[in-house]
């Protein structure tokens, strides 16, 4: 039999309801596992005896009727999780333990879900190859020293070691999607006001959301069921119909219309890039979608419009972080120099430059220059993407303008490291749902993804286009655990 | 333009983070090659765009002003970094 770690989530359930797994053999598996592991540094907090203790409880008392019945699930720590400690990455909450849960989490536990433990991420998701998380780097399981990408570095890297059956991620410019493209993995950023915020250690509240990165697309489908929730706690949470995602997947794409946009053809794109993207293209003609050309004309504006929001939005969420009611204090002399002190101490390089840069932007004489500018660009970008889909169902776009990159390579380059996220940033600027699929490799062997961009709330027609495109592709991941040897 | 050292500092005091000099030094050189790559925004003009504040283009929803929360004090105090009873302990102020 195949082993249980490498079962997809799919497969798992089937397998607690026919009885033929236990919950609690499957917590032990992943558990063992893990612990063979930790040379890949994914977990920050694990709950692996507690994980144990409650499959157990499981098996003596199923309920096969949930949707996630007896799974250990492994989480991003930047989910607040009842008195698990939750740290974001970050020095400044090392030693905080929230008093309630996020709802994202909660669905998943009311579902039957197991918390097996707290996944590394950048320092409050701002990265993208998980190296200023305070917890260290993140191996990518797919070769030594190479980033998982990132922010959602521990997330990814477990799910390719398979070290959790699925996980869940944030995404605010593309931490969902880069680090599923860097490993090999899927997934999905659904559309803003989808997954409840609340209890989401904050960065970008207009931008951020969760989503599920998983090893198949039917597996993100299920997943995605589950958190995808109206929550009155969260006030930009929306009230929409949602699908039945997994039962109402399907192969069946014909006639569906997928627009290329030219503008993502940049400067200095690799020629692998390209190839795939045709490769791409040739896939979802062969599941009987119909291409055609369009124009997202200011799409060379979507990074420098999100490095003006999202520092902004993070300055004033950050603000919070001053030594008082919860984190990190470093003493003072006065009530200023104690909330300077602990801030210095507390948060590393890349959230002070981003909390720099957006109290600068807000700071009087300069608010409209830049902030209210880069507010009046976003709206061109959505309405690009509104004109769009009149003539389109979805877009096909690369994940990412490269595979992953080595450990150090991009860190002494804010700039360089920004570029990773130029073909994820518009989606999450415009609030629609987005996933990455793994489409092939590059000269290295490395993964590289493809992204399928859809219309608000149409989560079902971009995980219908990634299943039929998903079969064609026929995409394996060649993982050696050579960290085990 | 060119964000110089005595502008790093007065924003490093706004946002109270105390900033060392040589720290200073290259977060001003970090942030004048990001404002550099943010300036190609001036290529657009934007005088006729309304700002797009909220994706969701939902109004904000009313509740009523009920308290809904359990009595959770004591686990919320034990986050605390230092605490006297039932306050949060700061440095003293004296004006």
């Amino acid at each position: 039999m195949t082993e249980i770690t490498s079962l997809s989530l799919f497969e798992l359930i089937k397998n607690i309801k026919e009885k033929k797994i236990s919950s609690n053999e499957a917590a032990k598996s992943f558990v063992d596992r893990s612990e063979k592991s930790k040379k890949l540094n994914v977990y920050v907090t694990e709950n692996f005896e507690n994980c144990l203790k409650l499959s157990k409880e499981f098996d003596n008392n199923p309920n096969f009727d949930l949707k996630l019945p007896g799974i250990p699930i492994a989480v991003k720590d930047l989910f607040c999780t009842n008195e698990v400690r939750t740290t974001a990455g970050s020095n400044i909450l090392n030693n905080f333990v929230p008093s309630y849960e996020s709802t994202v989490t909660k669905n998943i536990w009311k579902e039957g879900g197991i918390l097996l433990g707290k996944l590394n991420c950048d320092e409050f998701a701002m990265g993208s190859s998980n190296e200023t998380s305070f917890f260290g780097n993140v191996q990518n399981p797919i070769a030594k020293d190479l980033v998982p990408g990132g922010s959602s570095g521990g997330s990814s890297a477990a799910l390719a070691a398979n070290l959790t059956p699925v996980t869940i991620g944030t995404d605010t410019g593309g931490s969902i999607r880069q680090p599923a493209s860097f490993t090999g993995t899927v997934g999905l950023k659904p559309t803003y006001g989808s997954c409840s915020r609340y209890g989401i250690v904050a960065f970008a509240s207009s931008l951020d959301q969760a989503g599920p990165m998983s090893k198949d697309v039917k597996d993100s489908s299920i997943l995605l069921e589950v958190i995808s929730s109206f929550d009155k706690k969260d006030s930009t949470s929306i009230d929409f119909k949602r699908n039945n995602y997994s039962s109402e997947l399907t192969r069946n794409i014909k006639g569906l219309k997928i627009g290329i946009p030219k503008e993502y053809r940049v400067d200095g794109m690799p020629d692998e890039i390209e190839k795939l993207w045709e490769k791409g293209i040739e896939y979802a003609k062969d599941c009987g979608a119909e291409i055609i050309d369009i124009s997202l004309p200011h799409t060379s504006y979507a990074l420098p419009t999100y490095y003006i929001v999202a520092p902004a939005e993070a300055s004033s969420n950050l603000a919070r972080y001053d030594g008082v009611k919860y984190g990190l204090r470093s003493s003072g002399k006065s009530l200023i120099d104690m909330y300077e002190k602990t801030r210095s101490e507390g948060f590393g390089e890349e959230v002070k430059r981003r909390i720099m840069i957006g109290t600068y932007v807000l700071s009087s004489g300069y608010y409209d220059a830049y902030y209210l500018k880069a507010q009046k660009v976003r709206q061109l970008i959505k309405q690009d993407f509104d004109q769009a889909y009149n003539k389109v169902d979805a877009i096909l776009t690369p994940s990412t303008p490269s595979s992953a990159f080595k450990i150090g390579e991009k860190s002494n380059d804010p700039v360089s490291m920004y570029l990773n996220d130029i073909f994820t940033v518009p989606v999450n600027l415009a609030g629609l749902p987005g996933i990455s699929i793994p489409a092939g490799v590059d000269k290295n062997n490395y993964p590289l993804g493809l992204q399928i961009i859809g219309k608000p709330f149409d989560e079902q027609t971009v995980l219908n286009i990634a299943y039929s495109m998903e079969e064609k592709i026929n995409y394996k991941n060649n993982i050696t655990d050579w960290w085990m040897k | 333009m060119t964000i110089d050292l005595k502008t790093v500092k007065h924003i490093s005091k706004l946002a109270r983070i105390s900033l060392e000099e040589k720290k200073a030094e290259k977060l001003a050189n970090d942030m004048n090659s990001i404002f550099e790559f943010i300036e190609k925004l001036n290529e657009l003009k934007t005088e006729n765009v309304d700002p797009l504040t909220s994706i969701a283009e939902t109004t904000l929803r009313f509740r009523e002003d009920k308290i809904t929360s359990d009595n959770i004090r004591e686990k919320i105090l034990k986050n605390s970094p230092e605490k006297n009873d039932d306050f949060f302990v700061v440095p003293k102020v004296v004006e």
